[in-house]
């Protein structure tokens, strides 16, 4: 059986590479969730790309985050979605879960900690929902909660 | 441990982009998340020759790179979709924050896609990028280098790696590469020169397989 090749940063250059034109929107009906990509400053990552997957319907969305951290996508209204989150500095991408309106059986969110489940669960928004991911802690205990998949 | 780690203080940048809270075991298969139909991808979005992208030829060495898309298991993987960035000949990616002082190229942005064929096989022609300095610390260098993105299958097959060039004076000193602390692993992101497959009086050929880890849903997996 042959190695698996290992993961690299996407660096700092990444928006000549993985940004779609239509990119964010996988469903022009479905429901917009956006938010920031903070660092363990607080400070926004603008050289990060989130990526959206959904089983039931099926459906991806990719966003790129602007100068101020800010990503968003148009995805088909779901209990969650998985995300894949990429940066500059981040040699492996992470793995997290936005729950827009989470089964109260959840398993996935019941194996998480009680005290950090509240980083999963997005915010009502005027326009949808909010959702900030913070890959360090900033303030502590406020890291978002990622997954080893 | 997994490599490479998400601390690691040799690259700088990871110190405030890697969780400091561990990793949450996630108790469900992911299998099944398979990512964008190509039918999202409009006809025309394969742009698989970088050379080919504006008037006039860049500047540079022109390379094809190609290889095979693998699982773990050693099985091609069809229809799936490789996307690779890079900078230009002079180490100068077409981006407004890269402040190198070398040339931009007027006929090389750097973006390329393609699919793999249904042999699992990929081909690009580019040029070959140069090394370029950052900032991580003095007199630190970039190798060569290609950018990959690879989603695979499935949700846990998605792969975002860097390609190599064989034998650059530069690889043992940098820290992205020597992040992944297993030589093995780290041979593996080192494409290999084939002068068969190189054309004559038009290209070096360089070959790059990419093995994705992770799990996919197979018939026996779906029973249980």
């Amino acid at each position: 059986m042959p190695g698996e090749t290992p993961s690299q940063t996407v660096g700092p250059y990444l928006a000549l590479g993985l940004p779609w034109a239509d990119g964010p929107v996988a469903d022009p009906d479905g429901v917009r969730i956006s938010g920031r990509v903070l660092d363990g400053a607080g400070e926004p990552i603008p050289d990060a790309l989130v990526e959206t997957w959904q089983l039931d319907p099926a459906a991806f969305a990719r966003s790129p985050t602007d100068d101020e951290g800010h990503w968003h996508v148009v995805v088909p209204r779901a209990p969650f979605v998985t995300v894949h989150v990429f940066a500059r500095g981040l040699l492996r991408h992470l793995t997290t879960r936005i729950y827009l309106d989470p089964a109260p059986d959840d398993p996935v969110l019941a194996g998480v900690p009680a005290e950090r489940r509240d980083t999963l669960l997005a915010d009502q928004s005027d326009d949808g929902y909010r959702f900030d991911i913070r890959i360090q802690a900033h303030p502590p205990g406020r890291e978002t909660v990622f997954f080893d998949v | 441990m997994r490599e490479p780690a998400l601390d690691y203080p040799d690259y700088k940048s990871t110190a405030l982009r890697h969780p400091k809270q561990p990793l949450v075991y996630l108790p469900e298969q992911l299998t099944e998340m398979t990512g964008p139909a190509l039918g999202h991808l409009r006809p025309g979005v394969v742009e698989n020759d970088l050379t080919r992208q504006h008037e006039g030829e860049p500047v540079g060495e022109r390379i094809t790179v190609s290889g095979w898309l693998l699982d773990s298991d050693g099985r091609p993987i069809a229809d799936s979709l490789v996307e690779i960035w890079q900078a230009n000949a002079a180490g100068r990616y077409a981006h407004r924050w890269d402040r190198w002082p070398a040339a931009l190229d007027p006929n090389f942005s750097g973006g390329g896609r393609t699919v793999t064929d249904s042999d699992g096989r990929y081909e690009f022609v580019t040029i070959k990028p140069g090394p370029y300095p950052w900032g991580n610390h003095y007199n630190a260098w970039r190798p060569a280098h290609i950018h990959f993105s690879l989603l695979g299958r499935s949700f846990e097959q998605r792969l975002v790696t860097q390609m190599y060039f064989p034998g650059d004076p530069l690889l043992p000193y940098d820290p992205i590469f020597n992040s992944v602390r297993d030589p093995a692993a780290r041979e593996r992101m080192v494409s290999r020169f084939s002068l068969d497959a190189s054309q004559d009086n038009w290209a070096l050929a360089y070959e790059f397989d990419i093995v994705l880890g992770g799990r996919v849903a197979t018939p026996i997996e779906k029973a249980h």
